[in-house]
């Protein structure tokens, strides 16, 4: 044989070889080496589809259903994908007319209207079918390409009332899904209220399925027969502290007024009822009516989106004394039987001043007439008092009392954006005084005014220290988690400081209020009320404040009530208490205040606004 | 010439056969997982893929048994006549096809079709051998020579007005078998040349090194260089001491022209090695002056072809190749990237393939063949199926069955006694690589897709039946390769 031949048959032979060793590096680096191709081929095949959690429904204390979800149908249109169909079938079927068909169709293609459209994506063409329509379409879907049914939940609302506790939810906006990776666009997340609060015991857990998608973009059924799929898990139920009659009420009494209404039972720190007046029906803040009824919520001049119950801030007046002469008690500035004289008022200055009553007087009926010397007699001995060292040392023993009652910072309560009010201390003077500064300068903190801010729920909360002769519940609206526990805060009482003895002489100037005093309006036969008014100064007409507890020796509800620009404290807050109180602990009005409930009903407080446009 | 009688089913290579079985078997089994719908089709139901490859693999085994039996004289005999009779075929093929996907290639008769192209292999590779099997025949002959590129080229042409492009290129492996017969490396070295610039210039074209250098250009003529310098220190007969010191002169110049480029002042790189060559040009022809001896004017054909060719691949790319085919270059050398456009097909059979894994999704479990994204799944792309089931053990153990055949054949066709038994051998396993390498090639995203079936694995009647003649002709030549004396 050739040796020139011989050599050709080696060389085609490794030329050979070595091509199919290049091809056997290739696939060892597509097919070993490189991961990227096995995403790809999961992202090409496998369509993740969320499955969505059903939201915890609410109950009121009572297992009154307030809260749950219903399915919505919203009919969703792909326009990439929609080819010649029946038009006039599909109108039938979800019963709209051609003209409206055709206007719709011109909106979502309109970029001014829709301005996030894409023929690719799917657009919502009709939200919230109604139920016969669903059944029909759903029929003959398959006959109308492009289009198609997605399955939704909506909050569904019994009652009309407890909107601003409930809450409202909405679709997750770009800070929360950058705050919180669990949402995605077009997830709904809580915004306000318990909705909010309690947002990750509500939404559950989503599940996913795993679906085989095939190059055309069919659904070719599930991965593995569904063996990967993970289930959704439903949000949990929340059992509320409230009584949705009891707020109902409330809300009735408030309406066409300004102010709120709190409710607490002192032993547990539930809040029986948070009444928060100008309201709104939960129920429009749902589904495609949001957006209308949202501006026109916020353009309103009453501000209805407001939580005035804790968001709102007002001087306490003169609800704030008996916070005082727990104070004096236990600091030993004053004894029960200390007496102050007042001639119409303070006298160093001439401010405050006062209404008529006998002078001097002790602790007892000082609260119950509500003597506005007294207090500031008081407050005077504790800041000038020698034990302290200094006055900026006497000022701050006070401020820590004020804010062991509650005062000065958020109590707590499981809503979000609670107002911390202001209380201040000798810091805060020596700034705005440069240092100079009295007892006089800041006198008037000694009944509620001046720099003193609270919200009525801290004031409502006062009521409950007092009512449990010296400790709280942090106020919570939510009684119960489904199969979890309760946050700690709220199982735990949270101690004043003060001695319960003092406490007892507090509650006998409070029961001397109602029964001969500022508050005689809130003598309810039966139930021994203690009480306290307040008028609080502002810039307009005073707000019209009252707290109390009820009954003196076993109390069941304090309460709170703020009626904003309703004058002295015995106008309008006292006969809304009186009412909601009975209506709390004997569950009815009896027929000797029907009267009185019509009064107030009927009553008008809103302050002259002029209308933004 | 005497003849010896010989037993047939004693002499043949079973090896092959086994291969042979083995991969249609294999084959008929990727097959029935590529058109694995979620919507079963059983096995053998007819309306099913698989159903009608088990009617061409039976069939074809009748036509290998028929083949078998066929005295081995009767292809010597009869090979230009077969030769003419495909050519006529294909040539009423071009009038007469109908339009199917682009190609005008099928001839329909009632419910069977047929692909005369795939038939013209086997006719052509048997001509080829019969020409060069001549008595005295000499390759070196340029009449014999140029004869043998009319019998290669004829079909080529014929396919190609069919609209079969791969299909037309196959036939260039049948250079491999002219190389073994005695052909000068230097024809297989200028094809070498020709894809290299073109791809050079096509890819690499329009990317500026240093400011204004075409790297694509700059890299060509260097190569032209390189070779050409190769070339003249390789000439044993004359060894000119001078070649070693211009070999050193140009290298200085080269680099230090590159050094000045870079750090001093820019300038068209390209330039400078035109001038080398000019240069070299130049100093060959004072050689030939010289010594008066032809080679040299030979050697001049390099750099003259090679910047002929490289200065009108631009004009090739932009006028002569289909808009189609041209993407479809432009996306295997990777100048575009459109994966769901021109790229769909090689992303997609490289996802398939990539996501496969060392041991593959199992049998049946692939989703990317399942669910469609690979086109052409049980034709071209059937390697996808492979890959992307049975992984890369799978994809070397397909790749290590075809290299063992090819060999095999190569070790048959070297056993022959006879020039045409050879010949024909060598054409076999020539047109076998070729298929090999451009389907892998292509499946994998090496060489632009160029449509061809992976023989004995691809669907399809009209190429299992061709591969198996094609095949079972060498095995009949093989089995009486001791009965001429």
């Amino acid at each position: 044989m050739n040796l020139d031949f011989d050599k050709r048959r080696k060389l085609i032979i490794i030329f050979i070889t070595i091509i199919v060793l290049i091809y056997i590096i290739r696939l060892f680096n597509l097919q070993v080496l490189d991961n990227d191709y096995k995403t790809w081929a999961d992202s090409n095949a496998f369509l993740k589809k969320t499955l969505y959690p059903s939201r915890g429904v609410l109950y009121d204390r009572n297992g009154k259903l307030l809260v749950y979800n219903q399915p919505a149908y919203d009919v969703m249109v792909v326009m990439r994908e929609t080819t010649a169909f029946d038009t006039l079938a599909f109108c039938k079927a979800v019963d709209i007319t051609i003209t409206y068909f055709r206007k719709r169709l011109a909106e979502i293609k309109n970029k001014f209207l829709n301005p996030g459209y894409s023929s690719y994506t799917p657009q919502t063409f009709i939200s919230q079918l109604g139920n016969k329509e669903y059944g029909i379409l759903q029929e003959s879907i398959y006959k109308f390409p492009g289009f198609y049914i997605q399955n939704r939940t909506v909050r569904q609302y019994n009652y009309a009332n407890a909107a601003h506790l409930l809450g409202y939810i909405a679709q997750a906006d770009k800070q929360d899904i950058t705050d919180d990776s669990y949402y995605v666009r077009g997830d709904h997340i809580g915004k306000t209220g318990i909705e909010k609060s309690y947002e990750t015991y509500l939404r559950g857990e989503k599940g996913a399925e795993i679906l085989l998608r095939d190059a055309r973009g069919r659904i070719k059924g599930k991965f593995e027969d569904g063996m990967s799929d993970v289930a959704p898990v439903s949000g949990k139920d929340l059992t509320l502290s409230i009584d949705i009659d009891l707020q109902a009420y409330g809300e009735e009494l408030m309406k066409n007024k300004l102010g709120s209404i709190i409710m607490i039972q002192p032993k547990s720190g539930e809040i029986l009822c948070m009444v928060s007046s100008p309201t709104y029906d939960p129920s429009i803040l749902v589904g495609r009516q949001f957006s209308d009824n949202f501006t026109e919520l916020v353009k309103n001049p009453y501000t209805p989106l407001i939580n005035r119950a804790m968001n709102g801030t007002y001087p306490p007046g003169s609800t704030f004394k008996p916070a005082q002469s727990l104070i004096f008690l236990q600091e030993n500035i004053i004894l029960p039987n200390t007496s102050y004289s007042c001639i119409g008022g303070f006298p160093i200055g001439g401010h405050p001043e006062c209404h008529g009553h006998s002078s001097p007087l002790t602790l007892i009926p000082a609260l119950g007439t509500s003597c506005n010397a007294y207090f500031c007699w008081g407050l005077k001995a504790l800041l000038e008092n020698k034990k302290y060292g200094s006055r900026d040392a006497a000022m701050d023993k006070w401020r820590d009392y004020m804010v062991a009652q509650g005062f000065g910072y958020p109590l707590g309560v499981d809503l979000p954006d609670e107002k911390r009010g202001l209380i201040p201390n000798s810091q805060f003077y020596g700034k705005i005084y440069k240092d100079r500064w009295n007892a006089l300068t800041i006198i008037s903190i000694a009944i509620g005014q001046g720099e003193i801010l609270t919200s009525p729920l801290q004031i409502c909360n006062l009521a409950t220290t007092i009512a449990n002769r010296g400790y709280f519940y942090p106020p919570h609206v939510v009684k119960e988690i489904k199969d979890v526990s309760l946050d700690s805060l709220y199982t735990q009482p949270r101690k004043t400081g003060i001695a319960s003895p003092n406490y007892e002489t507090v509650v006998e100037g409070m029961r001397l209020a109602v029964t001969g005093g500022t508050c005689r309006g809130a003598n309810i036969p039966n139930i021994a009320v203690c009480g306290k008014t307040g008028t609080a100064e502002n810039k307009g007409k005073d707000h019209s404040i009252f707290i109390a507890f009820a009954p003196k020796d076993d109390p069941q509800v304090a309460i709170a009530v703020l009626v904003e620009n309703g004058g002295y404290g015995a106008n309008n807050a006292v006969p809304i208490g009186r009412l909601m109180i009975q209506k709390a602990i004997k569950g009815e009005i009896p027929e000797s205040d029907l009267e009185l409930e019509q009064r107030i009903k009927n009553t008008v407080i809103l302050r002259s606004v002029i209308q933004k446009n | 010439m005497l003849y010896r009688k010989i037993n047939t089913w004693n002499n043949l290579d079973w090896w092959t056969i086994a291969l042979y079985l083995t991969m249609i078997i294999v084959g008929w089994f990727s097959i029935y997982a590529a058109s694995y719908d979620y919507d079963h089709v059983g096995m053998l139901e007819w309306s099913g893929r698989s159903g009608k490859q088990m009617v061409w693999m039976l069939t074809s085994l009748a036509l290998g048994f028929l083949i078998l039996m066929i005295e081995s004289d009767w292809y010597d005999v009869f090979a230009f006549w077969i030769y003419f009779f495909i050519m006529t075929l294909l040539l009423i093929t071009v009038f007469v096809a109908t339009d199917i996907k682009g190609s005008r290639s099928w001839l329909i008769f009632g419910p069977v079709s047929l692909q005369p192209a795939e038939f013209a292999k086997f006719a052509t590779a048997l001509a080829v051998a019969k020409i060069m099997s001549a008595y005295r025949f000499n390759l070196l002959e340029w009449r014999n020579f140029i004869r043998l590129l009319g019998i290669i080229f004829l079909p080529m042409a014929l396919i190609l007005l069919q609209k079969e492009t791969g299909s037309a290129l196959v036939f260039l492996a049948l250079f491999l078998v002219l190389y073994r017969e005695g052909m000068s490396g230097f024809v297989i070295f200028s094809g070498f040349c020709a894809v290299l610039f073109f791809i050079l210039s096509i890819r690499f074209g329009n990317v500026l090194w240093n400011n204004g250098t075409p790297l694509g250009e700059y890299v060509s003529l260097l190569f032209i260089i390189v070779v050409v310098l190769f070339l003249l220190y390789n000439d044993k007969k004359r060894k000119i001491q001078l070649n070693k010191y211009l070999l050193l002169a140009i290298a200085a110049i080269v680099f230090i022209s590159l050094i000045v480029s870079f750090y001093v002042h820019t300038y068209k790189l390209t330039w400078v090695a035109i001038s080398l060559i000019i240069v070299l040009i130049v100093y060959i022809l004072f050689l030939f002056i010289k010594y008066r001896v032809k080679r040299y004017l030979l050697l001049l054909l390099f750099p003259f072809c090679s910047l002929t060719f490289l200065y009108s691949v631009n004009y090739v790319f932009n006028k002569l190749l289909e808009p189609h085919q041209k993407v479809r270059i432009e996306v295997a050398l990777g100048l575009i990237d459109d994966p769901s456009g021109a790229g769909y097909n090689v992303n997609q059979s490289k996802i398939a393939i990539g996501s496969g894994g060392i041991f593959g999704k199992g049998y049946l479990n692939g989703t990317q063949t399942k669910l469609k994204y690979v086109p052409e799944q049980d034709t071209d792309f059937i390697f996808c199926t492979i890959g992307e089931e049975k992984g890369f053990m799978g994809s070397i153990f397909v790749l290590s069955l075809f290299l063992a055949l090819v060999i095999r054949l190569i070790f048959l066709a070297e056993r022959q006694k006879s020039t045409f038994y050879r010949t024909y051998g060598y054409g076999v396993a020539a047109i076998i690589f070729f298929h090999l390498a451009i389907n892998i090639g292509m499946v994998t995203g090496i060489t632009p897709v160029i449509g061809i079936p992976l023989p004995f694995f691809s669907y399809g009647g009209s190429s299992l039946w061709s591969f198996t003649i094609l095949l079972f002709v060498f095995l009949r030549l093989d089995a009486s390769r001791n009965s001429h004396l």
